[in-house]
């Protein structure tokens, strides 16, 4: 049986997101013997078609419009079900990012299908699709399928592997013309501040820094984002640090907060209430710097250092620096 | 103003999670309003207080969570109700916001406001599918909401940025941390609570079919993380320690 899947890339800054990747290689890994198509939007669409190809995709549908050079709701929504009624596909998959999250349930609305969102993992059993998402920010799981219609899905950045890229092959590229009327346009983007600008993104870091209570002040921040840079690292907090406004909300990581599933997990002065180890546990390898031995935190670290942040992290950063400039 | 707020009662997030016949048990679990949500009953509130008009707080769910609408109307909500159907046993998203979709068709609003996920099952789905529903736009993960005349003003978080965007009236917006900071209940509007009016539903009562509500996702299995075993706290001095933890991360872990 021939299955199409179509996967809606996320472009952030004019780059492909890494989980655009990811659900090529979900795709790929579902589909039986069909042609798994890319759908790219913007004006620099087309620049992306290679590495697409090289990553796993067959097809690649860009549409090239102005409209859908910034991301809004309305813009992505119409030209989304215009690819999905041209490529008309059994399987849908794409990110779990602030684009993928506002307009998947959207579409599935529009088109009456179920969609799961948030997986972390994606099987083929007995011929069905079956997906595993995180549910009470990762203090259970589910396994869930759709029982009528397309299988649509979003998948949580940094939890299925890209295929390896392979640059002898080469997609079948499709230009697609999409009407969108400036009255079909509902929210008007006044402006947009970038806060994230040099820093890595929280949801697709492969290692994260995090500082709880114990960093004291927004200045005790300081030797975190000093490591982080070491280790290309996003910055992240616990909530008693945002509630201590220590820092913005927007780094809060728990069950009130980001869920984050990085390889490495580095928490200074974070004690591990049982909202925040919901947000973090399920990270690959966890280290904890605290002062306190008791400090729950360590009850789900792999490695633990008891002592000061403010002496390990810079000592931390200084051996890093060492070792890596060696290698 | 017409203010809707769509909620859901969740657990405590302070509450561990047992599996119990492979399903999350219930057994002396305390119950809050999705935090989420909450935020979006204080801007509700917030938005009456400016601008006049009645907050109507609205649940899909089993009969405990009336205690939840009874707690958003002890902060100052005006009106609540409750769409519970034993017919809704197993609803997902498309069932939860078709029925909200009907509820909502028989009232007038200005603007909903909802959480933009709840903290149990983390979907993120029913506020932009119920948008979609009743064709109004949405505005996801908001951090700050101005109404002025028919138009908004919001500040919306995206993965740590921040946008700025306006739209029209009617629009659902859907709270992101940092929106505000929720009030608690007064004793005195505890006991006003008890006289404001909650309205129960069923889907008789909203000519809803529950074969065209039937779930189009089934969960197939419920399970626990395996467990975490605690690891090896360093021993020594400290520049020892932090060589070996570096030496670990590259070597045994391999994740650096």
């Amino acid at each position: 049986m021939s299955k199409n899947g179509l996967v809606l890339a996320d472009v952030r800054d004019g780059e492909l997101r890494h989980v655009t990747l990811e659900c090529l290689a979900a795709a790929s890994q579902v589909m039986e013997d069909g042609v798994v198509t890319v759908a790219v939007l913007g004006s620099n669409a087309k620049d992306l078609v290679e590495k697409l190809s090289h990553y796993g995709a067959d097809r690649v549908v860009t549409v090239t419009n102005p409209k859908l050079d910034q991301y809004t709701t309305d813009a992505y929504l119409q030209a989304f079900l215009q690819v999905i009624e041209k490529t008309d596909p059994d399987v849908i998959f794409t990110g779990h990012t602030a684009v993928g999250r506002d307009v998947s349930p959207r579409i599935a609305a529009r088109l009456q299908l179920g969609l799961v969102s948030d997986c972390t993992a994606v099987d083929r059993v007995d011929g069905k699709i079956v997906f595993t998402r995180p549910i009470y920010a990762g203090k259970a799981f589910v396994k869930k399928a759709v029982r009528e219609g397309e299988v649509f899905a979003t998948l949580r950045p940094n939890n299925i592997a890209a295929l390896e890229a392979d640059t002898s092959r080469s997609a079948v590229v499709e230009e697609l013309d999409v009407t969108i009327a400036d009255d079909s346009l509902r929210t008007l983007i006044k402006e947009l501040v970038r806060k994230t600008a040099d820093g890595v993104d929280l949801s697709e870091a492969r290692i994260v820094v995090a500082g709880g209570r114990g960093v004291k002040s927004a200045e005790g921040f300081q030797p975190l984002y000093e490591l982080a840079e070491v280790l290309g690292a996003a910055v992240g907090a616990s909530r008693g640090a945002c509630d201590a406004e220590y820092c913005d909300y927007a780094l809060q990581i728990g069950q009130t907060g980001k869920v984050v599933t990085p390889d490495l997990y580095i928490a200074c002065g974070i004690s591990g209430a049982i909202q925040h180890l919901a947000g973090m546990s399920n990270s690959k390898v966890i280290v904890a710097i605290n002062k306190d031995p008791e400090a729950s935190i360590f009850s789900v670290a792999d490695y633990g250092i008891v002592g000061d942040l403010f002496e390990v992290v810079p000592m931390l950063t200084a051996e890093l620096k060492e070792v890596l400039v060696e290698n | 103003m017409k203010i809707l707020v769509i909620m859901k009662q969740t657990f405590d997030t302070e509450e561990r999670i047992v599996v119990e016949d492979g399903q999350i048990s219930e057994d002396g679990v305390e119950f809050i309003i999705n935090p989420y949500d909450e935020y979006a009953v204080e801007e509700a509130i917030r938005l009456r207080e400016a601008h006049g008009g009645e907050v109507t707080v609205i649940t899909v769910g089993p009969e405990r969570a009336e205690q939840a609408l009874r707690t958003a109307l002890a902060m100052g909500a005006d009106k609540g109700m409750i769409v519970d159907d034993e017919e809704l046993d197993a609803p997902d998203e498309y069932t939860i916001a078709k029925v909200l979709a009907a509820v909502v068709a028989d009232l007038d609003y200005d603007i909903i406001l909802g959480g933009y996920m709840a903290v149990d099952d983390g979907s993120a789905q029913v506020g932009p599918r119920l948008a979609e529903l009743l064709s109004i736009p949405h505005i996801s993960t908001i951090t700050k909401l101005t109404v002025d005349g028919d138009k908004v003003e919001v500040e919306k978080d995206v993965e740590g940025d921040v946008e700025y965007l306006e739209a029209k009236l009617p629009v659902l917006v859907t709270a992101q941390q940092g929106l505000n900071d929720p009030r608690y209940a007064s004793l005195k509007g505890i006991m006003q609570a008890k006289k404001k009016p909650l309205q129960r539903l069923d889907l008789d009562d909203l000519d809803l079919d529950e074969d065209e509500l039937e779930a189009k996702t089934e969960t197939l299995e419920v399970f626990l993380p395996p467990e975490k075993e605690a690891g090896k706290i360093l021993q020594g001095e400290q520049k020892e320690q932090v060589k070996e933890l570096v030496h670990l991360l590259r070597n045994e872990a391999k994740v650096i």
